[in-house]
């Protein structure tokens, strides 16, 4: 593995079949850079992805990758980590396969503190099968299937992660570049599971969560005197905030992630070529 | 066969029927006989009826019988409940003195035998001890030596100090002189020892200790009846050999957890039963398309739905054979003795790598909660072997890349198989995906690409077909002309049941069959055979259409799967060339 890694080895030879200004592009991108910075290459690095258009991204990145099944790309990273816990994993998905579909498995995830990253590409809406409100849709928002708006609250993301016991919440904006690389970073350097919603707008069925919009509202945590390791703190901004924000909204510093916890911390992918030493052992507990 | 003893110990669910149960059969075992048990358990924590009944003989025992010798009955419930299989000799162990079994009728001319359990137990130590009373007093009945069931009580007790070890052979030695003193009757039992060495384990711990001695690193489950003994068996057991078992939010995550284990490297699992089976079949093309090596390991029980959860089928085999949109290349394996259960979860690791595919394990409720003695050389781990297939490493992936330079773990081959690398192997990096995909995995809807990968995986099945031995085991005899056809764990009653016919002087061959798929022809077994019949605890007898299906006469096929529909003209070209095949033939 050389050190000499730059994010561009992990971009794969296929050409993104995104809509042009999506924003999954800088999303990647700065989960591409967040990786390189952090020493990792696409050898040592197993990415995870659901299905819609952000789970398109483990085609688009050229590292070890599974693109399973929708909304259940945490167990599966959970299943890499704990394998293998030598691997950097990083999971992503959409609004949809996390909230929705995988919203039972984001609280588990969260409980379980597993060494890894999740990246939420939150465009608030349903793309890929052409414009239905998603689980972070506003509540007046109209699609084709919610004339009228889907009348129901949107999913807090970040409020659920709080009440899961999360260790790392933050919340990045695809379009800052520099910031956004800089927040998938702690998170990847996060020892525990490092959660970043993303906002990534869709250029193409959401014409109110736009680009233009998110950079008039988002407030930059990092230049209030907000503190990312007070939990109190951070309860009031998610809960209570009427603006939109971007930043670190937690982090806690004492973090044990699962591996620790559990002493999971073998390579799992090396065994015997015959049953394992001590295994008459087992035999004689039946006597 | 020497003379089979029948005891059953029934209560209430939380009654602690079973640890008395497990203790007797323990002791037993410890003696040198040759144990089989059963459960009657119902879905609750507390109240109802539960019981756990041993049979037990110095010879081997692998069913259950309609027979009752010795029974004790902590509820009135639990004589009526086996009236059917109590006889005149029967014996029946109950405490009079506790307020619903003051008014009990011992029925006909079984022999009851009235012990102050609990009063006993007070005196020993605490009333807790009531059923080792129970046990001392049985004991006694069936000219047990006591000193077994000392042995079994440390293993029970130890963990909890040797006053309680100590109490509790108190116990059981005031059950056995109650009855020596105040009975003055000859019971017709002798439960004689041997020296022999037994092992005591049930179809679910076989599972476990297989998956341990295969290899197997990791494991995640959703805990559901009749399969949570798996987990139970490997939390505590697996870590000690370097794996790790994750109790998952729901049987959806369990399978993904284990097949991200599986492409991380691991040999890995999950076990549930039909429930769970529905969810994990959302999975199940992902593994395969993505040729992930995985075992899951399915427990039937009694459906549909939530069914009968306590009760024994064998339902499952259509689901999964055929369950999953799509088509799906998979191994269906079923075990048809405790003991094979350790051996063919080797075996399914094992298939599981070598054809890079979903592996079903399944069992069922009766063989998994059933306890049978084994000698212990059964288990011989040093017969283990584990075949973890064509993995490359970084010396030899360069054989194994693309023209533009990427790891292809979807090489077309001639047998279907191609190179697995696991994550850290350098320049091995590559996507997996349920989509349809190229050589190096990424995503293609090229029609040709298309039908030469879903080939290939399908070749992989030929290649197994062709390598692996599919045999049935044979029983009973090889000449008679009627064939009974069996699978999973009918298997030990149909063995004692050849011998009640050959007794009767009726002949039966008995092929008993432990691979669903791919399975062994029986073709020529059942056109040369008198009458066939197919033996299956299920309504519509699956696997006897399985049979009828595979010695049906052949019909021509014309199949397209490369994503475009049939077209007019194409199809009839295809039906005349079809027909000119058929006229050469």
């Amino acid at each position: 593995m050389s050190s000499d890694i730059r994010f561009t080895d992990f971009k794969s030879d296929k050409q993104p079949t995104w809509c042009p200004g999506c924003g999954d592009f800088g999303t990647m991108n700065g989960m591409m850079k967040a990786l390189a910075e952090t020493g990792n290459d696409p050898d040592n690095t197993f990415v995870v992805a659901g299905i819609g258009c952000s789970g398109k991204i483990g085609t688009y990145m050229h590292s070890y990758a599974l693109h399973g099944v929708h909304g259940r790309a945490l167990p599966v990273g959970t299943g890499v980590k704990m394998a293998r816990p030598d691997i950097e994993v990083m999971v992503a998905g959409g609004d949809g396969d996390g909230y929705s579909i995988g919203a039972g498995h984001f609280v588990h995830a969260v409980r379980r503190n597993v060494d890894m990253t999740y990246v939420v590409m939150d465009n608030r809406i349903y793309g890929l099968t052409k414009g239905q409100a998603s689980p972070t849709s506003r509540e007046d928002f109209e699609t084709s299937t919610s004339p009228d708006g889907p009348k129901q609250p949107p999913v807090n993301p970040h409020a659920l992660a709080l009440a899961s016991g999360a260790t790392f919440i933050a919340q990045s904006f695809s379009s800052d570049a520099l910031r956004h690389q800089e927040i998938i970073q702690k998170a990847v350097e996060h020892d525990g599971f490092g959660f970043v919603n993303v906002y990534s707008p869709c250029v193409t069925f959401n014409d109110v969560d736009t680009y233009d919009y998110f950079r008039d509202s988002l407030v930059d945590l990092k230049e209030t005197d907000h503190d990312p390791s007070d939990r109190e703190d951070a309860k009031d901004v998610i809960l209570n905030s009427d603006q939109e924000y971007q930043g670190v909204i937690y982090q806690d510093e004492d973090s044990v992630p699962y591996h620790e916890q559990h002493g999971v911390d073998e390579d799992m992918s090396v065994i015997p070529d015959g049953a394992p030493e001590g295994a008459t052992d087992l035999v004689r507990e039946f006597y | 066969m020497a003379a089979d003893f029948n005891w059953a110990v029934g209560g209430e669910a939380g009654d602690g029927i079973d640890s008395t149960g497990k203790i007797f059969a323990q002791a037993l075992s410890r003696a040198g006989r040759h144990v089989f048990t059963s459960k009657d358990f119902a879905s609750r924590i507390r109240g109802g009826y539960t019981a756990y009944k041993v049979r037990t003989s110095v010879d081997k025992v692998q069913s259950v019988v309609d027979r009752l010798d010795v029974l004790i009955a902590l509820t009135p419930r639990t004589i009526e409940e086996n009236l059917d299989e109590l006889h005149e000799g029967s014996v029946i162990i109950y405490d009079g003195e506790r307020t619903t079994m003051q008014d009990v009728e011992i029925p006909g001319e079984m022999t009851g035998i009235d012990v102050p359990l609990k009063r006993l137990a007070e005196e020993a130590g605490g009333a807790i001890m009531r059923n080792v009373v129970a046990l001392g007093a049985a004991c006694e009945v069936a000219a047990f030596p006591i000193e077994n069931l000392d042995s079994a009580l440390e293993k029970r007790f130890k963990d909890k100090g040797q006053k309680l070890v100590d109490n509790n052979k108190e116990a059981a030695r005031a059950g056995r002189s109650y009855v020596a003193e105040e009975f003055d009757h000859e019971f017709d039992y002798d439960l004689e020892t041997t020296d022999a060495d037994y092992v005591l384990l049930n179809g679910d711990e076989a599972i476990g200790m297989g998956a341990i001695a295969a290899g197997c690193r990791f494991y995640a489950g959703y805990p559901i009846t009749p399969a949570t003994d798996v987990m139970t068996y490997l939390t505590g057991r697996i870590e000690r050999y370097g794996g790790h078992v994750v109790q998952a939010e729901d049987e959806l995550s369990a399978i993904n957890m284990a097949l991200g284990a599986a492409r991380g490297g691991a040999r890995s699992m999950t076990a549930t039963s039909g429930p769970g089976i529905d969810l994990m079949t959302e999975t199940f093309g992902l593994i395969a398309t993505s040729e992930t090596p995985l075992v899951i390991c399915n427990v039937m029980r009694s459906g549909p739905s939530t069914g009968m959860p306590t009760k024994q089928e064998q339902g499952d085999l259509n689901g999964m054979l055929y369950g999953g949109h799509g088509e799906i290349p998979r191994f269906v394996l079923a075990p048809t003795t405790i003991d094979e259960c350790f051996w063919k979860t080797v075996e399914a690791f094992n298939l599981a790598e070598k054809y890079q595919l979903p592996v079903y394990l399944t069992a069922d409720l009766s063989m998994a909660v059933t306890e049978q003695t084994f000698s212990p050389e059964t288990f011989d781990m040093d017969e283990v072997e584990v075949d973890r297939g064509f993995v490359v490493d970084e010396a030899d992936i360069d054989d194994h890349m693309s023209d533009s330079g990427g790891f292809q773990p979807h090489e077309i081959t001639d047998d279907g198989i191609s190179p697995r690398a696991f994550p850290g192997t350098a320049d091995g990096a590559h996507m997996s995906t349920g989509l349809e995909h190229d050589e190096q995995g990424r995503r293609t809807e090229d029609t040709e690409m298309r039908v030469e990968q879903v080939d290939k995986r399908n070749r992989k099945v030929e290649t197994a077909r062709d390598r692996e031995d599919w045999s049935p085991r044979e029983l009973g005899d090889s000449d008679a002309e009627t064939l009974v056809i069996t699978w999973g764990s009918n298997e030990g009653a149909l063995g004692e049941a050849v011998d009640l016919l050959d007794d009767e002087g009726i002949d039966v061959r008995v092929l008993s069959v432990p691979y669903i798929f791919p399975r062994p022809d029986l073709t020529d077994d059942v056109q040369s055979a008198d009458d066939v019949i197919v033996v299956e605890c299920n309504e519509q007898g699956q696997f006897a259409d399985l049979v009828e299906h595979d010695v049906l006469a052949r019909v021509d096929r014309i199949n397209k799967y490369n994503g475009v529909r049939f077209k007019a003209d194409e199809l009839a070209d295809d039906i005349k060339a079809a027909l000119a095949e058929g006229a050469e033939a």
